[in-house]
């Protein structure tokens, strides 16, 4: 699954961000609202954390991701460079790991670019760095779910705006879910509870890195994807 | 290994209840251009997706240069370069950095990655647009870049869906003439559906119509299933002189003993003054000449003497339309003759023979209707 071509992909997918507008928007946008919502409380706080800015970070994603992910397949779908791509020496498979390593090293940037927060925050007082590191993980962690599902989206169809919202739509089901637990039948509320991403993300923001938080992410991320080179590989036989 | 490129047995594709190809086989050879014509939705695109392993036939097998597209799917996409339907590419990326892609994609890195892109550049002269957006070049510069695309690997099948659609004269020669360079070392299999196209490219035609395979010919052989030239001669008529006069019966005669003719028969003339005779040859020789000099010899004057090609698009036509079960157009012909002369015969008794005669259908379109007649009175 992994190899030369799958990193090819990958590359290709990443650098085309950069060619056109939407990562620059994205990208900018999120900075923007993020720096707004963090200092505008931080100081009235006056605690030397940036657990607040993992929260708003992590809200962000669930709306700002679907753009990224929109145009991974659907785009290549409707101007037909689908077919020329999987026409090249690569199997189903590698066209998928590579699109999503391709938006996965977007996210990543996009991350990195808030580690001035801890660092201005550490400068200022005496900063935990574990839960920086732990919030840090959960954030890559809930972002890989959200970013297999857009790409799952996007395989679906060859309408950009349609995979974008069908990715916002399931994305914002996984952070709601947990939300109405008090309305909920008590089995029907625990269950809520394990599959909502926000409470996944919680205790990694507190600091704790558990194995079942990170298994519930990858294997969100993993069905995703295999979903997605199911869907793409059905053209074969429709 | 054979020289074999390419086997295609009893290809079928089902889109749900849509059938869009049954039963298609054919083989092609090495150093061959081979034209895939037919009319829109006809199956060209079908069997071209299943060639490059992007869709897989309901029923049937195929192989690449000796790799099944079933059991080796990886090695047929390495054996052949494609240039899908109306050319899709990158547009945000470079022409360099789209080829670059490309040639890694492939598997060439470094100095062997570069040797190549240059090579495939230089093929299609892309030299000045190399460091252009691919959204700002124009269609036909697009089109050289995803045939520069499809070389890069140096493959030995080319498979192009239209290449030439939406180019320009001056592009489409341009790219005929680098599609033949090509195929002088390498298979290639292009679709197309215009005609003059495939006569001028393609060393052999596939004609699929409604997703059947119709015909597997060379552009030659398909012109002489159509028939061969006629000839039209016409003649100043002496006053009086009539379809069964004297001396139309003396041009009969006269072109009857030209060596190469194998019938003349009389047609209504246009003019009052003038005799028409259909003139048909034994072989493809041109027999001008000698009708001219029958004509001086005879002391007939001649209007006209036209030679007639049976076009290529007629056998298209008569080979795609109507029924999908392969229907000779002699056949066909045959048939509405006999339609015709059945009708005029109750219309018109006494000039039956006559007429009978001239009943060679000249437009599809109105023997259509004579079709339909001629069902209902043989039933």
């Amino acid at each position: 699954m992994m190899n030369k071509n799958t990193l090819t992909i990958a590359g290709r997918q990443f650098r085309s961000y950069f060619n056109g507008p939407i990562a620059y928007i994205v990208v900018s946008l999120v900075l923007i609202i993020l720096g707004f919502l963090f200092w505008e409380t931080f100081f009235l706080f006056g605690r030397a954390t940036v657990r607040e800015m993992f929260r708003y970070f992590s809200l962000i994603n669930y709306f700002a991701l679907p753009a990224l992910t929109m145009g991974l397949i659907a785009e290549e779908k409707r101007t037909g460079t689908i077919e020329l791509l999987i026409t090249m020496p690569v199997t189903d498979a590698q066209v998928i790991v590579g699109k999503y390593l391709g938006v996965l090293g977007l996210y990543a940037i996009m991350v990195v670019l808030t580690l001035p927060y801890p660092i201005s925050v550490g400068n200022l007082g005496n900063l935990d760095w574990g839960p920086v590191f732990s919030g840090y993980l959960g954030l890559l962690l809930q972002g890989a779910a959200l970013l297999g599902i857009g790409l799952m989206m996007s395989s679906f169809t060859d309408n950009q705006l349609i995979a974008f919202f069908g990715a916002l739509a399931v994305s914002i089901f996984f952070f709601l879910v947990d939300k109405f637990l008090p309305f909920m039948p008590s089995g029907l509320a625990g269950f809520a509870e394990q599959i909502s991403f926000d409470f996944h993300v919680e205790s990694m923001r507190r600091g704790v890195i558990a194995l079942r938080d990170v298994l519930f992410f990858a294997s969100i991320a993993a069905g995703c994807l295999l979903v997605a080179f199911r869907s793409l590989e059905s053209r074969r036989w429709s | 290994m054979s020289d074999v490129m390419i086997e295609a047995r009893d290809l079928t594709k089902k889109y749900g209840p849509v059938t869009a190809l049954r039963d298609v086989s054919f083989e092609v050879r090495k150093g061959e251009v081979v034209g895939f014509l037919g009319p829109n939705g006809a199956g060209k695109t079908t069997t071209m997706k299943i060639l490059t392993c992007f869709i897989a036939p309901t029923e049937g097998q195929a192989r690449v240069n000796g790799a099944d597209i079933f059991d080796d799917p990886m090695k047929v996409r390495e054996s052949i370069g494609y240039l899908p339907e109306s050319t899709p590419l990158y547009t945000e990326m470079l022409v360099l950095e789209y080829l670059q892609f490309i040639a890694k994609m492939r598997g060439f890195t470094g100095e062997e990655a570069r040797k190549r892109i240059k090579k495939a550049v230089e093929q299609t002269s892309l030299e000045d647009v190399i460091a252009k957006e691919i959204r700002a070049l124009s269609k036909g510069y697009r089109q050289r870049v995803g045939l520069a695309q499809a070389l890069v690997h140096e493959p030995d099948v080319l498979i192009l869906d239209e290449p030439m659609s939406g180019l320009d004269p001056n592009q489409a020669a341009e790219i005929r003439e680098l599609i033949k360079q090509i195929g002088e070392e390498r298979t290639v299999i292009l679709s197309t559906h215009d005609l003059a196209e495939v006569q001028v490219t393609c060393s052999r035609v596939l004609i699929i119509a409604n997703g059947r395979l119709v015909a597997d010919d060379t552009p030659d052989e398909l012109r002489e299933r159509a028939g061969k030239a006629s000839y039209q001669v016409t003649v100043l008529a002496k006053e009086g002189a009539y379809r069964d006069s004297e001396q139309s019966k003396a041009v009969r005669d006269a072109l009857g003993k030209i060596g190469g003719v194998a019938s003349v028969r009389q047609r209504e003339a246009e003019g009052k003054d003038e005799l028409l005779f259909t003139v048909l040859p034994k072989s493809a020789e041109d027999i001008r000449a000698e009708i001219f000099q029958s004509a001086v010899d005879g002391g007939f004057v001649l209007l006209g003497l036209e030679k007639k090609a049976e076009a290529l698009d007629k056998v298209f036509r008569d080979l795609t339309t109507g029924d999908t079960e392969e229907l000779s157009a002699r056949e066909q012909k045959k048939a509405e003759a006999r339609a015709r002369k059945k009708k005029r015969d109750a219309a018109k008794k006494a000039d039956a023979k006559a007429e009978a005669k001239k009943a060679e259908p000249k437009k599809t379109d109105a023997d259509a209707d004579d079709g339909d007649d001629a069902e209902k009175e043989e039933a």
